[in-house]
């Protein structure tokens, strides 16, 4: 079960607050992954907000976590996150290996498709083996263009083409798939560098979007991930996948929190449409209340 | 490599209780807290904190560690063995009895990397004088043939597949007669990724090992999960029976929570982990040994095998004795190179001495720099490789150009080798009788470091 439908159980069992209540919170909020260091924060603050307006009450003190909670997720929003998606923009996608970066273009492609927007993909990944098939097998389920390179490759060239492409093409969103890296090799990360370089001397920076893909499984080094992507590249946003199996996800707190990086949207199934935008206020209603 | 992180601070706490004659029951209560801490940060199963925590304390104070010589030796030491215990006895594949066919079967979460570990199995199994046929049951993710095909080749397996099945049970019934027929020991089934609340595919895994016999079911699971790690390999366990686990992606800077918690929490040995994304990127899992790399002492028994497995004795000494003599000439370092490469890398090699695990930072050796230097020896004549003597300007200039490097590295290359030799004839003394691993010797290998 979740670390979120958890809580919300939580909450259902306390009725008022005693000494256990703090520590078993604590527990329920690093066995979601938030991270202890994280995990206390959240429960310094409530605790100290507990206090000062003398809450005694399991269900009021819930609300003040949920607010708490919206707080963090909020933060990093201005209503213009998704501005980039109304211009011709570009996507670049990182993260690591096996995160589910292809399948999540997949569907990114699908829904802009859908929006009734010209999508353009670029397959950059040419390191790993069919790296480059799985995405053309998107391409054509979804039935948008591709540009490929060859396996083994220079991606930088696939990268430039793609972005001449684009352009000439009068493209809407293009979309570039980058192979799996592990964020601590720095040759790997470099390269990356170079990648997001050729992109912005071609598009301006409120023209470009670039989404690093975390696992929702993924545990405290999921922050180390993030950070280093966002250092390499200017991370503007997360996507989190895998989010419908028995992932906490509680990770995705500590790394806006920390980052400041806004969780853009959620991936929920292995389906073309399984991918949502994501929304703090409906996500920490679901979380709490159970209306999701 | 992974546990840095958690590495870096255990060290910090034990210098801190090593560092006082007598210890406190507070003292070590201090300590246990922030290994609590660590080990949180590090991913390991809450459950599992608590009880590794309350059993290292219960050890620790009241027992003679206290009065002991050096208690805060003691500490580490209980902390030592009770990790070890952690991770249970490291275990060895099922193989099927006489000559009939291993069936393996390796499942998992989807992007866990399942088709790599495969290949990368079939290569270690291929070391050890099996003959592996990898089947091809992934029939949902686009291109997941084609990458176990690519794969395969690459470590030299050949892989079974049924064009246009969807039919994973028949494939792997197929693969299995397939291999009995022509004679393969062992045959490999990489199963499509699946969510463990997908009860379709889950019960898929039930159906092929209904109908074919497999010896190890194995998960393949992500170093880097969270604290779902155990709950994951426990649903496997549950529904499909697992014989134990390969974890992958340890060569991030995963804090490897996965390994500390899986044998604790389901009992189920790890087979394996995944170091890199080479081919051979792959090594047997022992418990004692990753205990102490996690504690920072090192994993020398791995490195000496490493290199028991790949250095030439007979070379080797024979280099070492030229080294002695200060006859040390660029064949001799090329052969070097190539032995440290065959051992997976200088990096890989000094992340396993005690003392310095955990305290390479990515980069700070520069394989670039080697293999530039490889490029201007490969440039040299025969005789100018034996007697460095010969280099005069316009041979450097010659070599320069044939290597396409700018002079300045070969001048540099050629200054800080005469260098290593001048070294090397002024301590014969600690040369001698000292063949450091295989021969390789370490003070040269540290040396070659500044280059």
């Amino acid at each position: 079960m979740g670390f979120f439908k958890k809580l919300k159980r939580f909450f259902k069992e306390y009725k008022a607050i005693d000494v256990d209540f703090y520590d078993d919170l604590e527990e329920l909020f690093v066995m979601g992954d938030v991270g202890i260091a994280q995990s206390e924060e959240f429960i310094d603050e409530l605790k100290s907000t507990l206090h000062k307006k003398l809450i005694y009450d399991a269900d009021e003190a819930m609300d003040v976590l949920k607010e708490n909670v919206l707080k963090v997720l909020e933060a990093d929003r201005d209503g213009h996150e998704y501005d980039f998606e109304k211009k011709k923009s570009v996507i670049l996608v990182v993260g690591v290996n096996g995160v589910g970066k292809t399948t999540t273009i997949g569907k990114l492609a699908a829904m802009y498709k859908a929006q009734g927007k010209k999508v353009l993909l670029a397959a950059a990944d040419t390191f790993r083996a069919a790296a480059i098939e799985q995405l053309d097998i998107w391409a054509d389920r979804v039935g948008v263009e591709v540009i490929n390179g060859k396996e083994g490759g220079d991606p930088g060239a696939v990268i430039f083409d793609a972005v001449k492409a684009a352009k000439a093409r009068d493209v809407d969103i293009l979309i570039c798939d980058t192979a799996g890296r592990l964020h601590n090799k720095t040759n790997l990360m470099n390269e990356l560098k170079k990648l997001n370089s050729i992109i912005e001397a071609e598009y301006p920076a409120d023209c470009k979007e670039t989404l690093v893909v975390v696992d929702a499984m993924t545990g405290q080094n999921a922050l180390n991930q993030a950070r280093e992507f966002k250092e390499a590249t200017g991370v503007t946003g997360l996507v989190l996948t895998k989010l419908d199996g028995s992932a906490k996800g509680g990770i995705a707190l500590t790394i806006q929190k920390e980052l400041g990086i806004p969780i853009k949207y959620i991936g929920v199934g292995e389906g073309a449409n399984d991918i949502k935008k994501f929304e703090p206020k409906e996500f920490v209603a679901g979380i709490f209340e159970g209306t999701e | 490599m992974a546990f840095e992180s958690l590495t870096d601070k255990l060290q910090n706490i034990f210098k801190s209780l090593r560092g006082k004659g007598l210890l406190t029951e507070a003292d070590v209560k201090t300590a246990m807290k922030e290994v609590k801490l660590a080990l949180l940060e590090a991913d390991v199963n809450f459950k599992v904190v608590k009880s590794f925590v309350k059993s290292v304390e219960e050890r620790a104070i009241g027992s003679d560690v206290m009065n002991g010589l050096n208690p805060g030796q003691m500490v580490v030491k209980i902390v030592n063995e009770e990790m070890i215990s952690l991770m249970g006895e490291g275990a060895e594949l099922n193989f099927a009895p006489g000559q009939s066919t291993t069936v393996i079967m390796m499942c998992g979460l989807n992007g866990a990397g399942k088709t790599t570990t495969t290949a990368k199995l079939a290569l270690y199994l291929k070391s050890k004088g099996k003959k592996s046929l990898l089947a091809a049951c992934d029939v949902y993710r686009p291109a997941a043939v084609k990458q176990l095909e690519v794969n395969g080749e690459a470590v030299g397996s050949e892989v079974f597949k049924i064009e246009g099945s969807k039919d994973p049970v028949d494939i792997a019934r197929k693969a299995v007669e397939y291999a009995g027929e022509k004679g393969f020991n062992v045959v490999l089934l990489d199963t499509a990724g699946r969510r463990e609340i997908d009860e379709e595919l889950m019960e898929e895994l039930k159906q092929i090992k209904d109908n074919v016999h497999i010896d190890d079911t194995i998960l393949v699971a992500d170093a880097t999960t969270g604290q779902s790690a155990v709950d994951v390999a426990k649903s496997f366990d549950e529904r499909i029976g697992l014989d134990g686990v390969i974890l992958t992606k340890l060569d991030s800077d995963a804090r490897g929570g996965a390994a500390l918690s899986i044998r604790a929490v389901t009992d189920k040995p790890i087979f394996f982990v995944g170091i890199s994304e080479k081919p051979d990127g792959l090594e047997q899992f022992y418990p004692d040994r990753m205990a102490s790399r996690i504690l920072g002492m090192g994993d020398v028994l791995s490195l000496i095998e490493k290199a028991a497995q790949n250095v030439d004795l007979e070379e080797s000494l024979e280099m070492g004795n030229r080294m002695k003599k200060g006859q040390f000439n660029f064949n001799d370092y090329l052969e070097s190179m190539r032995q440290m490469n065959k051992m997976g890398g200088i990096t890989s090699i000094l992340s396993m001495l005690p003392g310095l695990g955990g305290q390479i930072p990515e980069g700070a050796i520069d394989e670039k720099v080697l293999a530039r230097n490889e490029a201007i020896i490969y440039s040299m004549t025969k005789a100018e490789r034996e007697n460095p003597k010969l280099l005069n300007p316009q041979r450097k200039f010659r070599i320069a150009k044939g290597s396409g490097v700018d002079i300045m590295y070969v001048n540099r290359l050629v200054k800080q080798f005469a260098e290593m030799q001048k070294m090397m004839k002024k301590m014969p003394g600690m040369l001698r009788g000292k063949r450091g691993f295989g021969g390789l010797n370490l003070n040269s290998l540290m040396k070659n470091l500044k280059f």
